[in-house]
């Protein structure tokens, strides 16, 4: 009978079929018309994916159209906007063919809408939190769907007998046990529309879309068993058969669970060796899940159960083993899929509503369903939750069991499985459809448009929309060691001492086996850590890059070198402008050995996020921000293309790692207290280091200009503004700068990256460079003593020796670089005073600097020279 | 065993410590012959010893800052009553209480003093500041051996960065409610005892 409706989907299947046939008519036509075609009307060929194409499109512009007017998105939730849309449409289609072309069809539905949305579900699933609620969610969709669905079926046959409903409805108890069954079950998919647009508390959240999809197995089993005995009907019905209802309950539940549990095993067992192919993890992911999905489907156990599992399982060691760049694929693939085929959903089920063969209307059905619906899943939700506040260590309490109840959305599940009942057997599905609908559309539009300000007036608990920090993760842990500590001093073996166990098992077993080596040798805390840098890097870029550009902000990367001054002003200076963000990009280059491979992957994927936008920032804010002389313009120009021919010098060069291990570990020593560097307003020779270490970051060192010019003015406030280092000190020039044009250039440019910055350029970059200017620099200069001539490198000899052993601000002054393998060429003597006299006083310094301009940054510095002044 | 071990707490300890911690008559004598079990010198007190015959506290990274938090400081033995005081953190707050009048004395169960116990996990010295070097040490026991010193201390400076907002480079019991999600931590630091 559903046949009788044309759809996409059985367009789809003619067209495949036919499509020669098609194409052969055409073509005859064509031949009559007379000879060669130049255009050709193909339409019968690309018919059916069009047509999706189209609704699809349609879909997308309905969403955007509907987010154009913020007041009205807040105050009607999209899912009743897309019904209402979906209307309007099937009128029009009706008016234009006289009959529904379209309906939202249970195989399509099932086999590619439904998983979409489960799918993103169940693999964003906030595990923790599902599983500390587990016992709730379990109780809700199990007892509370079997409640719903048998007061509901009972009653409607009662009112049935004493005559409420018309006598036209021709079903028996079976019948309405099944309508029950159907009409039942909290659906996911509205659930997720409009709980995501209302933000309630996390837990209140879990445990209605929990029960919501967990109720899957049971609506599905109930579904086939009353379906079964609707078929031999009643009478025949033996006792036997329930209690193979209740086994076939138990082995579609746990089926359904092992086969997405398997999946989930072996995607993250595959996504061990897609090392050499990253490209292809996000593919993985989803074939693996919807395969999980379609598995289900084939045993005919509970796909949506099957789904969820595989994604919750698998999440925690795919992310771990895929790629950043996969998982942002994985993530906005599935968020597009799940958007679009929500959308799709909504919109198909008000044009299904739009249909003659549907208005198969009996107020008392319609009327009775909806409040026995609504009053079952109240009572439910109340006695349910009174057995389980006995357990439960945070109560539920009664605002939360009046959203439970409220939140209980029924929606496409239900009319997709009324939709594939054989009417045949079921004299009265034209009713149950039209009731569905209703029901549908209640708790979706009515429900859905009300529940934003019931949770408002009942002052629900909201969800904080708040970013992990590193502290919640350390603490969390501890917490739980904690806990599982004082129930075993208790003596008790409760939720904390079993998930010890679990957890042990999944670092011993699970982990061993389903992770990367390389990742399984990470510490966890460790990735959450770099985790969470890498988001605050982003946000610190997505905010502009202004705060590091236009406020002078090195990132703090060097905490871990004992630098707490300096951490400590980033951190304030980060408050003062609130734009809480901390940024830690030490974090990537800093793990040690043996992970290189891995490692550059990171720092590709911050490379690629971190310098792009900020560089196209760059002409953007120095239109805005700056007055920007023509001089400077073209020196930034210069200094760009200065940096992109280095960076190829830089691909071009090999080197070895070891003979930066020293360089490196003598920069660690060299990190000074933050505090100290500022006092002494930057150091000229870090200006060689830096400018070599940095080339991605031009960005910043724009930023610096800006700060060079502001110094000499009001030298005394930078410390206080957070100003972690305005090096713009000329560069005391050494041979090589002298001798290696772009070396000049650089010197001479307003290098004002902090040195902790230098550390998230890739070691190998780095070391490259390191290696590339040593051997010109021998080359350019001869050997000669080094300590005369810059008296503050011999104090950081010995540093070196004892690291840490130094006093800062040596250490700060020092050029780094030139300290390891500085040219001991004779350095010209201004620059000399000048690094005494800076180092004592920042004024003196800025004088000196001004009036006696370093002789080999002279043309240079003449341009520069508004800057400073 | 237990029946055994209620006999030997006087009716009026029971009831003392019933008003101080909170727990019920069965729990009490529950955690009496949980006691009783674990005293293994029958003295009616508690070692350091005593506690670290636990298995699974062996292979707990914390169990050791765990159980000294039982002892008061300076002594190396805890009776029942100083038992059952740690305890006490435990419980779970329950409905009655939290409207209880907020002049009398908080409960041991209050939510401060469950943050306090935590807080006092990390900060060994009792100076109410996590300082680095505290941070550090607890960084160290949660995690395993894979991880580098100097990662670890970027962990902790960026745990303090994220914490600290008077700039002492430590954080205060203060600094510690406000940082991390207070909310989940006060669920999870429930247990059922």
């Amino acid at each position: 009978p559903l046949r009788r409706y044309a759809s996409p989907g059985i367009a789809l299947a003619r067209s495949a079929e036919e499509p020669s046939a098609t194409t052969e008519d055409g073509g005859e036509s064509h031949r009559h018309g007379g000879g060669f075609q130049m255009v050709q009307w193909e339409w019968s060929y690309v018919q059916t994916p069009y047509i999706i194409a189209i609704w699809i499109l349609v879909a997308s512009v309905a969403k955007i159209l509907f987010h154009f007017s913020q007041r009205f998105t807040t105050v009607v939730p999209e899912s009743c906007m897309l019904i209402l849309l979906g209307l309007v449409l099937g009128g029009i289609v009706l008016l234009t063919s006289k009959k529904q072309l379209y309906q939202l069809e249970p195989g399509l539905f099932f086999l590619f809408l439904l998983p979409t949305i489960v799918g993103d579900a169940g693999y964003f699933m906030p595990a923790r939190l599902f599983f500390d609620n587990l016992g709730a969610i379990l109780l809700y969709a199990v007892v509370g769907t079997l409640w719903n669905a048998f007061c509901t079926g009972f009653c409607l046959y009662g009112v049935k007998l004493l005559g409420v409903i018309d006598q036209k409805v021709q079903a028996g108890l079976m019948e309405f046990l099944l309508f029950g069954a159907l009409i039942s079950a909290v659906d996911p998919v509205a659930v997720l529309a409009v709980f995501e647009e209302v933000h309630v508390n996390e837990t209140l959240f879990i445990i209605v879309f929990g029960e919501s999809l967990l109720n899957d197995a049971v609506t599905v089993v109930l579904y086939k068993v009353y379906m079964s005995f609707v078929e031999v009907g009643p009478e025949n019905v033996q006792t036997a058969d329930y209690f193979k209802g209740v086994a076939s309950f138990l082995i579609v539940s746990i089926g359904g669970t092992m086969v997405g549990l398997i999946f989930a095993a072996l995607l993250a067992f595959i996504t061990r060796f897609t090392k050499k192919v990253r490209i292809i993890e996000p593919l993985l992911v989803f074939l693996m899940v919807y395969l999980a999905y379609l598995t289900a489907e084939l045993f005919s156990l509970s796909a949506i159960l099957s789904m969820t599992f595989c994604g919750i399982g698998c999440n925690k060691y795919v992310e771990a083993n895929i790629s950043q760049k996969s998982r942002t694929t994985v993530k906005y693939t599935m968020k597009t899929l799940a958007s679009i085929a929500e959308t799709i959903i909504f919109i198909f089920l008000g044009i299904s509503a739009v249909d003659k063969s549907k208005w198969a209307w009996d107020t008392g059905l319609i009327s009775c369903t909806l409040i026995f619906i609504f009053v079952f899943r109240a009572l439910g939700v109340v006695m349910q939750t009174w057995v389980l506040n006995w357990f439960r260590l945070v109560p539920l309490d009664k605002i939360d069991q009046v959203v439970m109840s409220y939140g209980g959305l029924r929606g496409a599940v239900a009319f997709a499985l009324v939709v594939l009942l054989d009417a045949e057997r079921v004299p009265a599905k034209d009713y149950f459809v039209a009731t569905t609908i209703i029901v549908v559309f209640f708790t979706v539009m009515f429900q859905g448009l009300t529940i934003k300000p019931l949770v408002n007036w009942l002052k629900v608990p909201r969800a904080t929309n708040r970013k992990p920090t590193i502290n919640e993760e350390i603490h969390e842990r501890a917490f739980d060691h904690c806990l599982t500590a004082v129930e075993d001093i208790a003596g008790l073996n409760g939720y904390h001492h079993w998930r010890d166990k679990w957890e042990q098992f999944d670092k011993n077993y699970l982990s061993k086996l389903l992770l990367r080596k390389s990742v399984y040798r990470k510490s966890e805390l460790w990735e959450v850590y770099q985790k969470i840098n890498i988001r605050d890097a982003i946000s610190v870029i997505d905010q502009g890059g202004n705060v590091l550009t236009s406020a002078r902000l090195s990132l703090p990367s060097m905490a871990s070198r004992a630098s707490f001054p300096e951490v400590t002003n980033v951190t304030n200076y980060l408050r003062e402008n609130g734009s809480g963000v901390c940024l830690d990009l030490q974090v990537i280059d800093n793990v040690p050995g043996a992970k290189v491979e891995e490692e550059s992957e990171t720092h590709h994927f911050l490379a690629g996020n971190l310098y792009k936008p900020r560089r196209r920032y760059q002409s953007h804010y120095s239109r805005h921000f700056m007055t920007v002389g023509d001089h400077e313009r073209q020196d930034r120009e210069i200094f760009q293309r200065n940096m992109k021919s280095r960076m190829e010098t830089f691909k071009t060069t090999r080197h070895k790692r070891h003979s930066h291990k020293k360089d490196r570990s003598q920069k660690k020593a060299g990190i000074p207290k933050r505090n100290d560097w500022i006092s002494c307003g930057g150091a000229s020779g870090v200006e060689d280091e830096k400018g070599e270490h940095l080339e991605p970051e031009k960005e910043e060192d724009v930023g610096i200009t800006f700060v060079a010019r502001k110094v000499p003015d009001t030298p005394k406030e930078r410390p206080k503004s957070g100003v972690s280092e305005p090096s713009m000190a000329p560069p005391s020039p050494t041979c090589s700068e002298r001798n290696l044009p772009w070396k000049g250039g650089i010197g001479t440019l307003p290098v004002c990256v902090s040195m902790e910055a230098t550390k998230i350029i890739p070691i190998d970059l780095q070391q490259a460079w390191n290696q590339s200017i040593s051997s010109l620099e021998s080359l350019a200069s001869p050997p000669g003593p080094v300590e005369p001539l810059h008296p503050a490198s011999a104090p950081l000899q010995a540093g070196r020796a004892e690291e840490g052993a130094l006093s800062d601000q040596e250490q700060e002054l020092q050029p780094l670089m030139s300290s390891s393998v500085r040219p001991p060429g004779p350095p010209p003597p201004p620059p000399l005073a000048q690094g005494l006299g800076r180092r004592r006083n920042p004024c003196v310094y800025l004088r000196s600097l001004v009036t006696a301009p370093p002789p080999g940054s002279e043309p240079l510095a003449r341009s520069r020279g508004p800057t400073q002044l | 065993m237990g029946s055994r071990a209620s006999t030997l707490l006087r009716e009026e300890e029971i009831e003392e410590i019933k008003k101080e911690t909170g727990f019920s008559h069965s729990q009490i004598t529950r955690l009496y012959s949980r006691f009783t079990s674990l005293d293994k010198g029958e003295n009616g007190t508690l070692s350091r010893e005593d506690f670290q015959r636990i298995p699974e506290l062996a292979i707990n990274p914390l169990g050791d800052r765990i159980i000294n938090a039982f002892f008061p400081e300076g002594e190396d033995q805890v009776n029942f009553r100083g038992f059952m005081r740690t305890l006490a953190h435990f419980r779970p707050i329950e409905d009655n209480e939290k409207n209880k009048d907020p002049i009398a004395s908080e409960p041991l169960n209050s939510r401060s003093n469950k943050l306090l116990f935590a807080f006092r996990l990390y900060d060994l010295d009792r100076d109410d500041k996590i300082s680095r070097d505290e941070l550090l040490q607890v960084l160290r026991m949660m995690v395993g051996v894979n991880i580098s010193d100097e990662q670890l201390g970027s962990i902790a400076d960026r745990t303090i960065q994220e914490a600290d907002q008077n700039g002492d480079n430590s954080i205060s019991f203060n600094e510690f409610i406000k940082v991390g999600n207070v909310y989940i931590l006060y669920i999870d630091i429930d247990i059922d005892i």
